[in-house]
C-alpha cells in the first residue's frame, strides 16, 4: 500500500508581482513503511512540500494523498495521522518537557502512557528535564522533545523536515538510528534533509533543486545513474591541482571532496594517462589517482549542471 | 623567521556558575591559515569563539587576537576581525551596494575607500549589474558569497566563519570553499566551524573540541594518521563519543 501519493503537485509563491515557483510539477509516491529522503539544499521547495503534504497549504495545481485521504478534502483525517516535525522549533518555549508533551497527547485525545513505548528510548533522553522550559533546552534536547511530540499520537506516516541540519555528525547517526527503530514500527517516513550523506540511511530518495525533481530511485539506483568513469586524485599541493585540472579542455568538472578532488572527463578514455601528464607537468609530489563509485553527492552535482 | 601569530590562547576558560563551558583550551593560529574549529553540539566552541570575538569575558587563561588583549581591548578586536554566520549576515531589505556601503562605513572606511571597495567587490563577484537588486532577491549561493566579502571588506586580520556553508547546494558550498583558499593566499586568517566532514580536510589545521577541552588538534593528515583513520569523520565519531556531557 502507498502511504504517500504525489501528482503533478506545483506551487507558486508570489512577492511584490514576482512569482517564485517553489514546487513546478512534483510527482512520487511512498509506500509504507519505507523511509523516503527528500534531498536538497535550502530553497529547493522541501518545506512547501511537506505543508502541502500535511494540510497546512494548498497546492495551486495537482493532487496529493496521505493514507489514501487528499490533502485537501480530507485533511481532518490527515491530521489525525500524521506526525509533523517542523525545520523550525514549534513547540511551546514557556512550558515545561512533561507540559508540551501532555499538551500534544491530549491534543490528539491520547495520553503519554498509551503510547509511551513508541517515544520510550527518544523520550528517557530527555526526562531527567521534565520540568525544564522548552525553550531553555539545548539544540539537540528540542529536537528529541519535538520528535516525541511528533510522535505521541502514534502517526502513520511521520513528517519530518531537516531534523538534523545543524546538528554535529554524532548527534545525527544518533537521530538515523532513532528512525530506523520507527520504521521496525511500521511508520512511513518522510525526511529531508540537506546533507547528502544521509542518502544512504534512506530507503529512497528524490534529489530536489529549485522545486523540480532531479532524480528518484534507492541511493544505489541514483549512483547507477552516474555514466562516466569518476576519478579521484590527490597530492602533496590540493588547491594547485584543481587549478591545473581545471585548466584541461578536455576535463568536464573537478570537484574537491575531502582530501581528493573527483574528476569526470568530457570524453573519457585514457583518462588516467591524462590525470598522470597533469601531475607530472606541475610536479606534484606523493600523488594518487583512483578510479572511484560515485556517491549521492557527485550525482547530485552532476544532475544540477543537465 | 617566526610565524605570525594571529590568535594565541593560553588555559582560556569559561565558566558559568559551576558549569565549565570551556576548559584550559590552548592553541595559535598563525597568519593565513585556515583553522577549523570542530566539536559535538554543546562542546563548547560557541563560548569559544565568543571569547576570542570580544564578546564574552573569559572567566580565566589568557588569549589575544590580532595582537589584542580579549580582556582590556575587546573594541580593538572587533575592529580587526570579520565575522559570517549563517543566521547572522545582510540586510535583506536593502540592495547589495546598499549592504556593502553599510557595513564598511560602520567599520570606518572612507567615502573613497567605500567607493573603491564597492566596484572591486562587485566586479569579484560578477555582480556589477545587480548592484541595486535587494538582497532578498538573490539566491542563497550569492547571499553567501556577498556576506563573505562583505565580511572581510575592512581587510581584517582575521575573518571568524559560523557554519557558514550550512544547507547550500554542493557546487555553490565548494565554490564558497574556492573563496576561503583566496583570502587565506591574501594573508587573512580563516577560523571556521563546520558540521561537514569534507570540510575539514580542507583546513591547514583543525582541532576537535570535546567537554569544553581540545582534545586533538592538528593538520587533518596527521589526526588521520594519529586516530588510524581514514577519514577525518571517523576521527571526529572516535573522538567526539567519548563525551561525557551532553549538552
Amino acid at each position: 500500500m502507498q502511504s504517500v501519493v504525489v501528482e503533478n503537485i506545483s506551487k507558486k509563491y508570489v512577492v511584490k508581482k514576482k512569482a517564485t515557483e517553489a514546487l513546478s510539477d512534483i510527482s512520487f509516491h511512498v509506500d509504507k513503511g519505507e523511509i523516503f529522503g527528500i534531498i536538497g539544499p535550502d530553497g529547493a521547495g522541501k518545506t512547501t512540500l511537506f505543508r502541502i503534504l500535511t494540510t497546512l497549504l494548498v497546492a495551486d495545481a495537482g493532487k496529493a494523498a496521505v493514507d489514501g485521504f487528499d490533502v485537501v478534502k480530507d485533511y481532518k483525517q490527515i491530521r489525525n495521522r500524521a506526525g509533523y516535525m517542523p525545520g523550525k522549533f514549534s513547540l511551546y518555549q514557556d512550558l515545561s518537557v512533561q507540559e508540551n508533551l501532555e499538551f500534544f497527547a491530549a491534543i490528539f485525545n491520547t495520553t503519554i502512557q498509551e503510547n509511551y513505548g513508541l517515544i520510550k528510548d527518544i523520550y528517557q533522553q530527555i526526562e531527567p528535564f521534565r520540568t525544564r522550559k522548552a525553550g531553555q533546552l539545548s539544540g539537540g534536547m528540542k529536537q528529541k522533545l519535538a520528535l516525541s511530540c511528533a510522535l505521541i499520537h502514534k502517526p502513520s506516516v511521520l513528517f519530518l523536515d531537516e531534523p538534523t541540519t545543524g546538528v554535529d555528525a554524532v548527534s545525527r547517526k544518533e537521530f538515523w538510528e532513532m528512525l530506523h527503530r520507527l520504521k521496525r514500527e511500521g511508520i512511513t517516513i518522510l525526511v529531508s534533509t540537506p546533507y547528502m550523506d544521509e542518502a544512504s540511511l534512506c530507503d529512497r530518495v528524490a534529489l530536489i533543486q529549485k522545486g523540480k525533481i532531479l532524480s528518484i530511485d534507492t541511493p544505489k539506483g541514483v549512483t547507477k545513474q552516474f555514466r562516466k568513469p569518476l576519478w579521484a586524485v590527490k597530492a602533496n599541493e590540493m588547491y594547485r591541482l584543481m587549478m591545473d585540472i581545471k585548466t584541461d579542455p578536455g576535463v568536464e568538472s573537478c570537484y574537491p571532496f575531502g582530501q581528493y578532488h573527483h574528476i569526470v572527463f568530457k570524453n573519457p578514455g585514457d583518462d588516467k594517462k591524462r590525470l598522470e601528464e597533469i601531475i607530472q607537468k606541475g610536479h606534484f609530489t606523493n600523488a594518487e589517482i583512483n578510479n572511484i563509485e560515485p556517491n549521492i553527492e557527485d550525482c547530485f552535482m552532476a544532475l544540477m549542471k543537465e | 623567521m617566526q610565524t605570525e601569530k594571529v590568535i594565541t590562547a593560553k588555559n582560556l576558560s569559561k565558566k558559568f556558575g559551576h558549569f565549565v563551558a570551556v576548559d584550559h583550551i590552548s592553541f595559535e593560529v598563525n597568519k593565513g591559515e585556515i583553522f577549523g574549529f570542530l566539536g559535538a553540539n554543546g562542546a563548547g566552541k560557541t563560548t569559544a569563539m565568543r571569547m576570542l570575538c570580544g564578546l564574552s569575558m573569559p572567566s580565566s587563561g589568557e588569549a589575544t587576537v590580532a595582537g589584542f588583549d580579549v580582556y582590556k581591548q575587546t573594541e580593538q578586536i572587533k575592529k580587526n576581525i570579520g565575522y559570517m554566520s549563517q543566521r547572522f549576515s545582510l540586510y535583506e531589505d536593502l540592495t547589495i551596494g546598499e549592504n556593502i556601503r553599510f557595513y564598511a562605513g560602520i567599520y570606518g572606511l572612507t567615502d573613497k575607500q567605500i567607493r573603491e571597495k564597492s566596484d572591486s567587490l562587485l566586479k569579484e563577484l560578477n555582480m556589477q549589474e545587480h548592484k541595486k537588486t535587494l538582497v532578498r532577491e538573490l539566491p542563497l549561493g550569492w547571499k553567501q558569497k556577498l556576506a563573505f566579502s562583505i565580511a572581510i571588506v575592512h581587510d581584517p586580520a582575521i575573518v571568524f566563519l559560523d557554519e557558514p556553508t550550512g544547507g547550500v547546494d554542493p557546487i555553490t558550498r565548494r565554490e564558497f570553499w574556492n573563496l576561503i583558499y583566496e583570502a587565506s593566499s591574501n594573508g587573512i586568517t580563516v577560523f571556521v566551524t563546520t558540521h561537514y566532514m569534507d570540510e575539514a580536510e580542507y583546513c591547514h589545521r583543525v582541532s576537535i573540541m570535546v567537554d569544553g577541552r581540545i582534545d586533538a588538534l592538528g593538520a587533518p593528515a596527521s589526526l588521520k594518521k594519529d586516530h588510524a583513520a581514514k577519514t577525518m569523520d571517523e576521527v571526529f565519531l572516535q573522538l567526539a563519543r567519548k563525551a561525557v556531557r551532553s549538552e
